[in-house]
């Protein structure tokens, strides 16, 4: 083994080869002391002035804007400036220590920490709401020397109730909810909301028919994400319809999930559909089970799974990820039909190509509510619709007035983080 | 390489070698090795758990820091264990009603700035000029509009918005064609350093 026990001790030199390199960088990073213009011989930059601290807009009270006029060395005079660096304390006396470095015609620096400091994990720096901080700015020449510091300059900060910069989707929000409103009531009082037919969803009852004949059972796949994620949720409805369905023809439905909410939540969905299929006693808890929480375990663990029992049908409906072309594959192996759907855009291309039918992004929440009927889901579904419309005029006003130079409505729809 | 790693890479490109067996039929190495990976995941997701969600967000919080206000999410935390009772389970569907709605609710304004906003502001961002850059930016347009009408749900797609569906629908496909092609190849990548992880353990083993 000779040819072997050589290489550690080669990976040994080149460790201390490395070593070396890292601690004479890590040297030549080193801070130095503030060198004066006698001590090197070279000039020291003119100092930043009018330099004034302002509280950072539309934050939660953590941070501070810093601003001023850029050194006379900086663009023009000896030119010399090569970076700014900005100095806090808490006091005006105290020790004033570096918080950060912008380069040579820069003349703004952002002053943020929002890291609350706990017992196991202190924090100095932590700026807390109404804090009240000393800033002084120095500049700092090509050859190391330093200004000498600006004025010392004080800012508090501040918490901002609103953030102004997103008030375009305050304004989209307020649309879209006043659309949605109008839908439900609409359809509550019983007006019929057209939804054109889905190749995917007359393809479900065919699915489970097939099941039954078979004798074998369906297999529900709600993907990898949370509860709260509306792909899933959309799967949630998708899977009480099955569920339903199967109740109604006693054929077993098999969901293995990956999260212990979407367990709850799947199971009293099944649950309830057994029940308003009238037959809660063919409900069973065990067929809805939980397999693990990381991505290729759970896939190894899903795909024995389809070999094992030979499902008649596959349904994946939910958010998926690298996971998605292991499954529908494994399923296309055991011979299932197989009815997939996510928004998920990288993943759809590979359920395209692998399963028999595809719900397409948003045809996932359309089927939700196209087989629910429900009036808040159809209702959604409208006020989608007509979101849509107003965005398509939106993209045509747009392209018109930018070719014209008019950048009106692009700015209209600018958020500001 | 020193016997230690030799040994745990040996391991590895076993078990490598039993899930690679997948591709010929489920057979007991392939059960060995998912059930092996997939109980080493529970437990190994549950201890990361226990240490960062009930360590860092119920006893260092509440007991340690004084935040008291993170009772109430450990309360519906605790509400979820109802589920074991057949009596209570119906309090379990509290904290879920909660974890979706705020979930959900918190999503909307990401959703809308990355999906709507940073879209529309793209699109719309370019000029329509007599040139390549021009007749670029036209396609974009036409092809965002037309995949809009795909996904109109509205009306049946007859006449015109039949032609604009179908052309959406064309546009998406192609998109997806490329995404394809993409991700196989870093598939590909994957399978390609596995299989380069397996050689260097051969070439360790007997030499070369």
């Amino acid at each position: 083994m000779n040819h072997i026990d050589w290489f550690p001790r080669k990976l040994g030199i080149i460790s201390l080869v490395l070593l070396v390199i890292t601690w004479g960088g890590v040297l030549a990073q080193a801070p130095k002391d503030v060198l004066s213009a006698d001590s090197l011989g070279a000039p020291a930059p003119a100092p930043p002035t009018n330099v004034r601290v302002i509280d950072k807009p539309n934050d939660a009270g953590h941070g501070l804007i810093i601003r001023w006029d850029l050194s006379a060395d900086d663009t023009s005079g000896l030119k010399n400036v090569d970076r700014y660096e900005v100095l806090r304390s808490d006091a005006p006396d105290g020790e004033f220590i570096s918080r950060g470095i912008v380069f040579r015609g820069v003349n703004e620096y952002e002053d943020v920490d929002d890291m609350k400091p706990t017992a196991s994990s202190p924090n100095p720096n932590y700026m807390a709401e109404g804090s009240t901080w000393f800033y002084k700015v120095v500049a700092l020449s090509n050859q190391q020397v330093y200004s000498e510091p600006s004025e010392i300059v004080v800012g508090t900060t501040r918490e901002n109730l609103f953030h102004w910069g997103k008030l375009p989707i305050l304004i989209a929000v307020i649309i879209f909810t006043a659309y949605l409103l109008n839908f439900i009531i609409s359809a509550k009082k019983g007006k019929k909301l057209y939804i054109r037919p889905l190749a995917g969803i007359d393809a479900v009852d065919d699915a489970i028919g097939r099941a039954t004949e078979m004798g074998k059972p369906i297999l529900f796949i709600l993907g990898l994400g949370t509860a709260a994620d509306i792909a899933t949720i959309a799967g949630f409805t998708i899977l009480s319809r099955v569920a339903k369905k199967t109740a109604e023809y006693q054929t077993r439905v098999l969901v293995p999930v990956q999260d212990p909410v979407v367990l709850a939540v799947a199971q009293e969905t099944v649950r309830t559909a057994y029940l308003e299929a009238g037959r809660p006693d063919q409900y069973n808890s065990d067929n809805i089970f939980y397999v693990t929480a990381m991505q290729f375990p759970y896939v190894a663990a899903v795909n024995s799974i389809m070999l094992r029992e030979k499902p008649a049908t596959n349904f994946y409906m939910g958010l998926f990820y690298a996971e998605s072309l292991l499954l529908a594959e494994t399923g296309n192996i055991a011979g299932s039909i197989q009815i997939s759907g996510t928004d998920q855009i990288a993943q759809l291309p590979f359920f395209v190509a692998a399963t028999d039918f595809t719900l397409i992004g948003e045809e996932l929440y359309a089927a939700s509510a196209y087989l629910s009927q429900e009036p808040v889901q159809l209702g959604t579904l409208k006020a989608q619709d007509y979101t849509k419309a107003i965005i398509m005029i939106i993209i045509i006003l747009g392209a018109i007035a930018i070719t014209g130079k008019w950048t009106f409505i692009r700015d209209i729809i600018t958020i500001h983080l | 390489m020193t016997t230690g790693q030799l040994i745990l890479n040996g391991i590895a490109a076993f078990l490598t070698l039993c899930i690679f067996s997948f591709l010929y039929k489920d057979n007991p190495f392939y059960k060995f090795a998912e059930r092996l990976v997939a109980g080493v995941a529970t437990g190994y997701w549950t201890i990361l758990l226990y240490h960062t969600n009930f360590t860092d967000k119920v006893i260092e919080p509440i007991f340690i820091n004084g935040q008291y206000h993170y009772i109430i999410p450990a309360v519906l935390g605790i509400m979820m264990w109802t589920r074991f009772s057949r009596k209570w389970s119906w309090i379990s569907r509290y904290p879920i009603a909660f974890y979706i709605g705020i979930g959900s609710g918190v999503s909307i304004t990401v959703y809308l700035y990355t999906y709507l906003f940073k879209q529309l502001q793209a699109t719309i961002s370019t000029p329509l000029t007599l040139d390549l850059a021009g007749l670029n930016v036209l396609i974009i347009v036409i092809a965002v509009l037309s995949a809009l009408i795909y996904f109109f749900f509205s009306s049946a797609h007859k006449g015109i918005f039949n032609v604009a569906s179908r052309f959406g629908i064309y546009v998406i496909m192609i998109g997806f064609g490329a995404g394809f092609g993409l991700t196989v190849m870093g598939r590909v990548a994957l399978l390609v350093q596995r299989i380069i992880f397996l050689r260097d353990y051969i070439v360790a083993l007997f030499g070369g």
